[in-house]
């Protein structure tokens, strides 16, 4: 063998399931924070979306406690939309998608993994953040809590949901506009029961029925949007 | 092929499907005027008053197809949907496409005419009831529904995104009745539950159901004349539409 | 008929003017997308004629032009 070209045989790698969902969680987290604006431009977004409320509204302190949880929530959630627009678009425009469709684990799963990663690099963060504004707006301790408790379970949703639109949207030119108006709908359940969990709380009412409506979007969009937003992912990568 | 199944294969044919629709089409116009015109004149020249609101409840004869249809209507686009993904049916895409246009335009009617029914009811032009809020949202799911089936160039995937958004969409409508319910009993007191009165007198029951009987006509008729469109459009490049319409022309 | 007259069904016991306006959408709706679809399918004949006439001509102009053949 005086071949001066080196052969290499490939082995077929077996990886588990979870390995290759840590796999992609463990990368999508890396690459962004590698891309640090990526991961600080959602945040911003909703501390000034929040500031312009009292600005263009009113600084009352009674307007405020008002609607303060319905501020932040719908400050949340378009701040998750605007973050939706990079969750598969990187992955498309250098084809680390087509590899991970190709993979022989199940896409339902890969997809639950990159979804996660973005709850993990947007979702959460915000969570953090939100009892600081929630001060601003004059919350109580009390609505502030609760209102981190519907965040916490609502913001898995808003990026599950999300991901089919971005799915959807992949590759198209006027894909961030046109994924707001198509992710807007189906966040509105959401929403209301975002921002009445908090009313109910501020009214002196039990929350636990509207936080168990709440883990049953959750739970209905864990099994089906995946499912979805990998349909969608096989469409959009057919499409090029 | 199967005889039990034959005709779902000749179904998935545009050309026959072509023509099955053009011996329909004068029936289907036919029958949908005829009943629209009897019952809208009926409710609005001799249904009785309403007790309550007097005449302005004559609004109902074209309200309440429109909300009827509009909302019957996205639920035969995600079925559509999913015979486009299943059996990868051309004609499933042919009426998803036709039909959202109708579909949002019946949506709009409706809203209208609840928002000019509330004035004199109300008091007012918008009230945020729970089913004029989820007429609202079914109207933006339309639009999403018209925007991304015309962003998407290829044919074959966009008809399978847009087959996807009508499923999910489908699936949430209920979420988004249910949640938008629950919103309104939060916020609004029940000032105007004259919904909940007893049962519709016959004389006004009858002329409602003729008018929506002959909305759901008309929508059929104006379907399948879009649809045969869209199979002229999309099938140009073949040997019978091209005969077709040398014989049109002549 | 259960109005006295010509007027009073128009005037509606003074619901008058929403009755007619959303009769009037209604009527204006249904038929801007009668007539949408109808032009529509006037244009996709009026195309799809262009284009055969195109085809036609072009079948016309290039029988078995050897230069054409080593073109392409």
């Amino acid at each position: 063998m005086n071949s001066p070209v080196r052969t290499v045989t490939v082995q077929p790698v077996k990886v588990s399931l979870p390995a290759a969902m840590m796999a992609v969680l463990r990368r999508d987290l890396q690459v962004s924070f590698r891309q640090r604006q990526d991961l600080f431009n959602p945040l911003l977004f909703f501390v000034i979306v929040v500031t312009l409320f009292p600005l263009g509204v009113s600084p009352e302190v009674s307007f405020l406690q008002l609607a303060g949880a319905g501020v932040l929530w719908v400050s949340a959630l378009l701040a998750t939309l605007l973050s939706l627009d990079s969750l598969f678009r990187h992955d498309f425009d250098d084809g680390t998608l087509e590899q991970l469709v190709l993979q022989p684990q199940p896409l339902y799963m890969l997809v639950l993994a990159k979804v996660a990663a973005h709850w993990l690099v947007t979702g959460l963060p915000l969570i953090l953040l939100s009892p600081l504004l929630g001060v601003m707006v004059h919350l109580d301790g009390n609505s502030i809590a609760i209102l981190c408790l519907t965040l916490l379970v609502g913001t898995p949703v808003l990026s599950l949901v999300g991901a089919i639109g971005a799915a959807l949207t992949l590759g198209l030119r006027s894909g961030g506009v046109l994924l707001s108006l198509l992710i807007i709908p189906l966040y509105i359940p959401v929403l209301i029961f975002g921002t009445g969990t908090v009313a109910a709380a501020a009214d002196g009412g039990s929350v636990s029925g509207h936080m168990a409506l709440m883990g049953a979007m959750l739970v209905l969009a864990v099994t089906l949007a995946p499912l979805a937003a990998a349909a969608s992912l096989r469409i959009s990568l057919s499409n090029t | 092929m199967p005889g039990k199944w034959q005709w779902f294969h000749k179904l998935g044919s545009p050309r026959w499907f072509y023509g099955i629709a053009d011996r329909f089409n004068p029936l289907l116009l036919g029958s949908a005027l005829l009943l629209l015109v009897a019952g809208i004149v009926w409710g609005l020249a001799f249904a009785p008053p309403d007790y309550l609101q007097g005449n302005s409840y004559r609004i109902i004869f074209i309200h309440v197809p429109t909300a009827f249809v509009a909302q019957s209507v996205y639920i035969m686009m995600a079925v559509a949907g999913a015979v486009t993904l299943i059996w990868r049916m051309k004609l499933a895409d042919v009426f998803v496409r036709s039909v959202a246009p109708i579909g949002a335009a019946f949506t709009f009617l409706a809203l209208f005419t609840g928002a000019v029914w509330g004035k004199p009811t109300w008091g007012a032009y918008w009230v945020w009831d729970a089913r004029l809020t989820s007429m609202l949202i079914l109207l933006f799911l339309y639009f999403g529904i018209i925007a991304l089936g015309s962003a998407i160039s290829d044919e074959k995937s966009s008809a399978r995104a847009v087959a996807v958004l009508a499923l999910v969409g489908v699936v949430n409508i209920p979420i988004i009745k249910y949640s938008v319910n629950w919103w309104n009993t939060l916020h609004q007191p029940a000032t105007f539950k004259w919904t909940e009165r007893p049962a519709m007198q016959m004389d006004m029951w009858l002329p409602l159901l003729l008018s929506v009987l002959g909305l759901y006509l008309f929508f059929t008729w104006l379907a399948f004349v879009r649809m045969q469109t869209e199979i002229l459009h999309r099938e140009r490049r073949t040997q019978w539409v091209r005969q077709l319409i040398q014989q049109r022309k002549g | 008929m259960v109005f006295d007259s010509l007027q009073a069904f128009i005037a509606m016991g003074g619901h008058g003017p929403f009755i007619w306006t959303c009769y009037a959408a209604f009527l204006i709706v249904m038929v801007g997308l009668v007539f949408w679809s109808f032009q529509q399918r006037r244009q996709v004949i009026a195309q799809s004629l262009r284009q055969q006439r195109i085809e036609q001509r072009k079948a016309a102009s290039t029988p078995v032009s050897p230069s054409e053949s080593e073109l392409t």
